[in-house]
C-alpha cells in the first residue's frame, strides 16, 4: 500500500491499488466504479425520451456499430489479427437475417443466433488464413475478402437481389413483445425507441460477455498470440485453437451487428458492406482504444455520431458549398476529410484512443490530492 | 489467333498499370516496411498535377510530367517528414490506418481541388493505335508497357549499383547496423517516399492517358494493383513487375473467355478474380512469388 492510501484509509478503501492478482481481474474494482456503472446505464436507459427521434436513430447506428467493433476488438486489439474484412462478415450477417427471418419467417431469437453462427462459421473458414499469414500478408488477404463478399452481395442475386439490395422484414418480436412498437408504463415508444433499448442491452449483454472473454483463460491466451505468438505457442497455447476461435468470435459479432442493422433499416444493399465500412471499423477501434472493450464502444459512439454532428453545423460555414461536379468543399467532402485527419490526429497524439485519455483521468484522481 | 494476341496485349497493357502502382508500394516497403495504402491517393495527386500543369496552364506534356512527379515526390517528401515519421516502431495496424487516414484527406482535397468531372490530362498519345501482327494497339498502352519495364530497369538499376540504393537496402535489412555504418534512416526513409510520389505519377499519368482521363476513380486502381504486389512478394520489385503482369493478363483472359462460358458467375467475375488468385496462391506460398521468406526467432 502507498503512503497516501495509508492516511486516508476511509476516503480511499475503494481505489484500484491492487494488492493481489484477482485484484485485477474482477469486473467492477469498486463500489465507486459500480454506481459510475449504473449511472452510465440509467443514463443511457432515459436518453432516448430526452434527445429526440432523429439523435435516437444516431445511436441505435451507434449501437449497432458498437457491437461490430467490439468484434474487431477482440480481433484486432486482442489478438493482433489485423483485419479489413469486417464489412464482409457484416454483410454476411445482414443478408443471413433476411434470409432467415424475411424469407423462411424464423421467430425472433433464432434468426438473429442463425444469422451470428453464419457469420461465425465463416469466420473458422477464414480464420486458418491467419495460421499460414502474418502481419501485412493478412492484411491484403482481408481486404481481398471484402471484394470478393462485393462481387458475391451484387451477383447472387437470388439471396442478395443484386445491386438493387433487398427489403427485409425481420422484426424483433418475442411473443406478445415487439420491439418495434413496444409499450412501458402505459406510455407507447415509437419504434426507433423501442429498437434503441433492444440495441443497447444487446451492446451491455455482447460487451459484458466479451470482457468476460478478456479477462479470463481464453482471453490471456488472445493477449500471448498477440504480444509474440511464437512465444505463445512455447508456454502451451493452441495457435490453431485460438486464431480460429477469435476469427469465429469476431466475425459471429460481426454478423450479429449486420443482422440487427437489417432487421432495423429493413433494406440492405452491397453498397452498405464496402471497404469505407470495413475502415470505419478499424478507425472506431483506433479511436476509442485499442484492446479495450469500452474503447469500442466509444469509438464507436463518437465515429457514428461525427458526421451527422458535421452535416447539421457544415450548413452555416461559409466555405461549404452545397454539392454539384464542381470543385470546392462539399458535406461529404468536408466529412471524409475530417475522418481521414481524426485517424490520423489520433494516431499521431493518442495512439490508445479515448479510453487511454479516461483512464489518465483516473490515474490523476487515483492518489488525489497526493497526484504526482 | 489474331484475337488471342490482341488479349495478351491489353492483358500486358492493364498489367503494366498494375505494376507501376504496385512499383510504388514495392520501394517504400523495401526501405521503411510500410505498406502505403495512400499510394492510390499519389496516383490521383500525380494525374491531376499533370493536368493542371498541361492543361490548364498549357506546358508542354514532356514538361509537365517531369514536374508533376517532382512536385509528388515533393510531397511525399513532406508526408514522411510530418506523419510518417513518427509512426516508426509502431504496431502494423497503426500504420496502416494512418496511410488509409492520409488517402481519406488526399482523395478529398482532390475533389476540393479538381472536382468531381472526368479532366483530361493533354497527353500526346490520344485515341492514336498502331497495327501490329493483326493486333491493334493503342500508342499509349505501348508508352505504358515501355515506361513500366523502364521504371523496372532504373529500379535494378538503384538497388544494385548505387551508393542510394544499397544503403537504402542496409536501412531496410537492419537499421541500427545501417546506423552505424553512417546511413541516416530518416534520409533513406524520405528518399523511398519521394521516389514513390514520381513512380506514382507515372501511373497515374498512364492511367489517365488517351481517352481515360482523371477522376477519383483512379485511386481505386491501387487496391486492383495490391494482388499484383502480393502475388509477387512484398519487397520485390521484379516480383511486382512479374505480379502486375500476371493479374492484368488473367483480369482480361477472364472478362473475355470465362465469363461469356459461365454466364451464372456475372458480369464483373473479373474484377475479383486478382484476389481469389492472390489467396490462392499464398495458400502456397506465404511470401508471394519472388518475396523474401521472413525468419523468425524465439
Amino acid at each position: 500500500m502507498s503512503a497516501p492510501a495509508r492516511v486516508l484509509p476511509g476516503l480511499l478503501r475503494n481505489t484500484r491499488l491492487t494488492t493481489e492478482y484477482r485484484h485485477d481481474l474482477v469486473l467492477w474494482r469498486s463500489r465507486p466504479a459500480q454506481a459510475g456503472a449504473l449511472l452510465v446505464v440509467a443514463a443511457f436507459a432515459i436518453a432516448p425520451f430526452v434527445v429526440g427521434t432523429y439523435w435516437t436513430t444516431v445511436l441505435v447506428y451507434a449501437g449497432i456499430a458498437a457491437i461490430g467493433a467490439i468484434g474487431l476488438n477482440l480481433l484486432t486489439g486482442y489478438t493482433g489479427q489485423v483485419s479489413l474484412g469486417h464489412a464482409f462478415f457484416l454483410g454476411a450477417g445482414a443478408y443471413a437475417a433476411s434470409v432467415f427471418a424475411g424469407r423462411w419467417g424464423w421467430p425472433f431469437p433464432f434468426w438473429l443466433i442463425a444469422a451470428a453462427a453464419v457469420g461465425g462459421a465463416i469466420g473458422g473458414v477464414v480464420g486458418p488464413f491467419a495460421l499460414r499469414l502474418r502481419g501485412n500478408y493478412l492484411v491484403i488477404v482481408t481486404l481481398g475478402l471484402v471484394f470478393i463478399g462485393q462481387y458475391l452481395f451484387e451477383n447472387w442475386h437470388s439471396v442478395t437481389g443484386g445491386l438493387t439490395g433487398v427489403a427485409v422484414r425481420a422484426p424483433v418480436a418475442l411473443g406478445t413483445v415487439d420491439v418495434g412498437s413496444l409499450s412501458l408504463f402505459g406510455r407507447r415508444l415509437s419504434r426507433v425507441q423501442g429498437y434503441y433499448l433492444f440495441v443497447w442491452t444487446a451492446v451491455l449483454v455482447l460487451g459484458l460477455a466479451a470482457k468476460n472473454i478478456t479477462r479470463s483463460r481464453p482471453g490471456r491466451a488472445l493477449q500471448a498470440i498477440r504480444d509474440r505468438d511464437l512465444a505463445a505457442e512455447v508456454i502451451g497455447v493452441s495457435l490453431v485453437q485460438y486464431k480460429v476461435g477469435a476469427f469465429v468470435v469476431s466475425s459471429g459479432f460481426a454478423a450479429c451487428a449486420g443482422a440487427i442493422y437489417a432487421s432495423f433499416a429493413r433494406y440492405v444493399s452491397p453498397l452498405d458492406f464496402t471497404l469505407v465500412l470495413s475502415i470505419q471499423y478499424v478507425a472506431m477501434i483506433v479511436v476509442g482504444g485499442v484492446g479495450s472493450i469500452l474503447g469500442a464502444i466509444l469509438g464507436a459512439l463518437f465515429l457514428t455520431a461525427l458526421p451527422r454532428v458535421i452535416e447539421s453545423t457544415a450548413g452555416q460555414l461559409p466555405f461549404v458549398s452545397q454539392g454539384g461536379g464542381d470543385a470546392g468543399i462539399t458535406i461529404f467532402t468536408l466529412n471524409q476529410a475530417i475522418f481521414g485527419l481524426l485517424i490520423i490526429a489520433f494516431l499521431l497524439f493518442e495512439p490508445w484512443g479515448m479510453v487511454e485519455i479516461w483512464r489518465r483521468i483516473k490515474r490523476y484522481f487515483l492518489a488525489w490530492p497526493f497526484s504526482y | 489467333m489474331t484475337e488471342f494476341l490482341q488479349l495478351c496485349f491489353n492483358g500486358l497493357a492493364l498489367g503494366a498499370r498494375y505494376a507501376l502502382v504496385a512499383l510504388g508500394f514495392v520501394i517504400i516497403y523495401r526501405a521503411t516496411g510500410v505498406i502505403n495504402f495512400a499510394q492510390g491517393g499519389l496516383v490521383v495527386v500525380g494525374a491531376y498535377l499533370t493536368h493542371q500543369l498541361v492543361t490548364r496552364w498549357s506546358l508542354p506534356f514532356a514538361i509537365g510530367v517531369p514536374l508533376a512527379m517532382v512536385g509528388v515526390a515533393g510531397f511525399g517528401l513532406l508526408l514522411e517528414r510530418f506523419v510518417l515519421r513518427r509512426m516508426v516502431g509502431q504496431p502494423v495496424f497503426a500504420i496502416i490506418l494512418i496511410t488509409l487516414g492520409v488517402l481519406f484527406v488526399l482523395e478529398q482535397l482532390s475533389t476540393a481541388l479538381w472536382g468531381y468531372d472526368v479532366l483530361m490530362i493533354g497527353d500526346p498519345w490520344g485515341v492514336r493505335t498502331v497495327n501490329l501482327g493483326g493486333a491493334t494497339i493503342r500508342v499509349a498502352d505501348a508508352w505504358t508497357i515501355g515506361a513500366a519495364l523502364m521504371t523496372l530497369g532504373a529500379f535494378f538499376a538503384l538497388f544494385r549499383r548505387t551508393t542510394l540504393g544499397i544503403a537504402m537496402r542496409a536501412g531496410a535489412s537492419d537499421p541500427e547496423a545501417a546506423l552505424a555504418h553512417g546511413i541516416s534512416p530518416r534520409a533513406i526513409h524520405g528518399v523511398a517516399w519521394a521516389i514513390a510520389g514520381a513512380v506514382a505519377t507515372i501511373a497515374g499519368v498512364l492511367l489517365a492517358a488517351g481517352p481515360k482521363g482523371v477522376d477519383l476513380t483512379l485511386s481505386s486502381v491501387a487496391f486492383r494493383a495490391f494482388p499484383a504486389m502480393i502475388l509477387g512478394g512484398l519487397d520485390s520489385a521484379e516480383g511486382a513487375v512479374a505480379g502486375g503482369i500476371i493479374i492484368g493478363v488473367v483480369e482480361v483472359f477472364t472478362a473475355a473467355y470465362l465469363t461469356p462460358a459461365a454466364p451464372w458467375l456475372g458480369a464483373n467475375f473479373h474484377v475479383v478474380m486478382p484476389y481469389a488468385l492472390m489467396i490462392a496462391i499464398l495458400m502456397v506460398r506465404p511470401y508471394g512469388l519472388f518475396g523474401t521468406e521472413e525468419v523468425r526467432r524465439v
